[in-house]
């Protein structure tokens, strides 16, 4: 081995170390206990799929992965609005820093804390609740939290409210790196704003869209914080998500191979998911 | 005219994402009033920080914020010092199986991380790290992302002030901690705050790892409140106010350091 090299691994080794102990381990260990039966006290068994086989009979965890896949209703929703906000603070306006910061700022806030305020919002005499019916949308108080075909949705509001900011900075930081004289061309060739957002803007932010989307299907299909701080999974296991259902296992129950068996289908679900995004995002070779 | 609408809209988004905060302020230093009345107070009733008293007076605050405090310091420290010294290398030399290390750190971006917060558990608990603040820490000191932005900015330092070094005779650990890191400092304010910020904001882990209440950071603290007096909620808004401020605070006086680490984690 030459100097260098020593000296590379050197450099390399604690960040190494600390990564193969709670990255790469916890994926290997995990998937193998999946098919086990561990536990802190028996010796281990292979016990093949049953871990499985009972998580697909159990209707909470079946909820649970509906669920997970009904959040990604969030993610077009969360992309689009996020490049449109992104578009409209990308301008010089007086102001503009502020409202940018406004944007970020759930972005910067603890879950839990995040949890407490929405639960003060979607309180039966909470705001949302009196707006709505200042402007007759709604002829009765409705229980946002409470009512089990409801709360799923308003735990989604909520993830969506956290995670624009973050995207919108994302693309802010892309929008900018448009070079300005391609629109100066577009312009001079009498293109209007609306062609220009989609004959320029957006097939030069192609990659940032294609990063964002996978991002935020991969948060969607792992959600369980918010699910944790606002209703933890009630009303009637309505708001399970997969996650959510393999933490409350594992961690509350203690059936940690149950628990390890659902996250290895959480983690599955995403990397087959995020692997459709990356085929259908890549950019097409004409 | 445009210029007017283009402003209602962003007034609308603004007021929607800050409306929380500002009510849960309004609900925290009134001290009159139903907390939830038709129509709601906008403004607040008789302010005083009564209600603010009144969380230090019944939950260990101070050492909630403690708590946080030293995990945050500790992580960024910490990652600091490792997630450089990981990425010097990657930038700057030519060693057999630089490629490979590489292609395991970018394999933990993809890698769903939030399931390994199960074996993490089994991990701390026969490291007998449960309920310690390394427990809490060790797991969050390298990143990924930590990793790339420091070597972006690594690749972005002159050969010629390294070759130089050399030339005198430095070793390559004086040119790492001399040379090197003084020039990168923006970058590693970059990472540290945004890995304080998150430390900050932590939640699940330390959920996990911590179990006695006086060990909590405050982003745990802050729920525990809530469980504790779930009638009086000024004073868990009181809480929720004092866990976010810090957070603002870091977050206004760096507001740069958060679009650029944003910037350069798409790249």
């Amino acid at each position: 081995m030459s100097r260098t090299t020593l000296t590379a691994w050197l450099f390399l080794a604690p960040a190494l170390v600390l990564l193969a102990v709670f990255s790469f381990w916890p994926v290997g260990f995990g998937s193998y206990l999946a098919f086990t039966d561990y536990s802190l006290i028996r010796p281990t068994h292979w016990v093949g799929l049953d871990n499985f086989r009972y998580l697909f009979a159990n209707e909470m965890f079946v909820t649970g992965l509906v669920n997970s896949v009904l959040f990604l209703l969030m993610v077009p929703c969360v992309q689009v609005g996020a490049l449109a906000l992104a578009v409209l603070v990308n301008n010089q306006l007086p102001g503009i820093r502020l409202f940018r910061a406004a944007f970020y700022v759930p972005v910067v806030t603890t879950v839990s804390v995040v949890g407490i305020m929405w639960g003060f919002m979607f309180h039966e005499q909470g705001t949302l609740n009196y707006v709505l019916l200042l402007f007759r949308l709604v002829d009765a108080p409705v229980g946002w939290l409470s009512h089990d075909g409801i709360a799923l949705f308003a735990i989604m509001f909520v993830t969506m409210w956290r995670g624009l900011g973050w995207y919108m900075v994302m693309y802010l930081a892309a929008l900018q790196a448009v070079p300005a004289d391609m629109q100066e061309a577009a312009i001079l060739d009498g293109a209007n704003r609306w062609q220009r957002f989609w004959k320029i803007t957006v097939p030069m932010l192609r990659p940032t869209i294609a990063i964002c989307t996978i991002l935020s299907v991969l948060a969607a299909l792992k959600a369980y914080q918010e699910v944790d701080v606002l209703t933890q999974g009630g009303p009637m296991n309505s708001t399970f998500t997969a996650l959510y259902y393999a933490y409350d296992q594992g961690l509350k129950h203690l059936k940690l191979p149950r628990a390890l068996a659902a996250s290895f289908v959480v983690s599955l679900l995403c990397i087959g998911v995020a692997l459709c995004c990356l085929r259908w995002l890549k950019p097409k070779h004409r | 005219m445009k210029k007017t609408l283009h402003y209602l809209l962003l007034s609308a988004i603004a007021l929607l994402c800050v409306f929380p905060f500002w009510w849960t302020l309004v609900t925290a230093l009134s001290t009159e009033g139903n907390v939830f009345a038709f129509p709601p107070t906008f403004w607040p009733k008789a302010p005083s920080l009564a209600n603010f008293a009144e969380v230090f007076r019944v939950i260990p605050l101070w050492d909630f914020f403690r708590n946080s405090v030293v995990i945050a310091a500790c992580t960024v420290l910490w990652k600091l010092i490792f997630c450089s010294m990981a990425a010097y290398p990657l930038a700057r030399m030519h060693f057999k199986g630089r490629k490979l290390v590489f292609g395991l750190i970018l394999a933990t971006l993809v890698l769903p991380s939030e399931v390994n917060f199960l074996v993490n558990f089994i991990t701390v608990t026969k490291l007998s790290l449960v309920d310690t603040y390394t427990g809490v820490i060790l797991p969050n000191v390298v990143t990924a992302v930590a990793i790339l932005l420091l070597k972006q900015a690594f690749e972005e330092v002159p050969q010629d002030l390294i070759d130089a070094a050399r030339v005198d005779g430095a070793s390559e650990w004086t040119i790492f901690t001399r040379i090197m890191l003084p020039l990168i400092a923006p970058w590693l304010a970059t990472v540290g705050i945004l890995t304080a910020v998150e430390s900050w904001n932590e939640y699940i882990w330390p959920s996990i790892v911590m179990s006695k209440p006086d060990e909590f950071p405050l982003s745990v603290g802050v729920l525990y409140l809530r469980g504790t007096f779930g009638s009086s909620t000024r004073v868990v808004a009181a809480g929720t106010i004092m866990t976010i401020v810090p957070t603002l605070v870091a977050f206004l006086f760096a507001q740069r350091f958060f679009m650029r680490g944003m910037d350069g984690a798409v790249k």
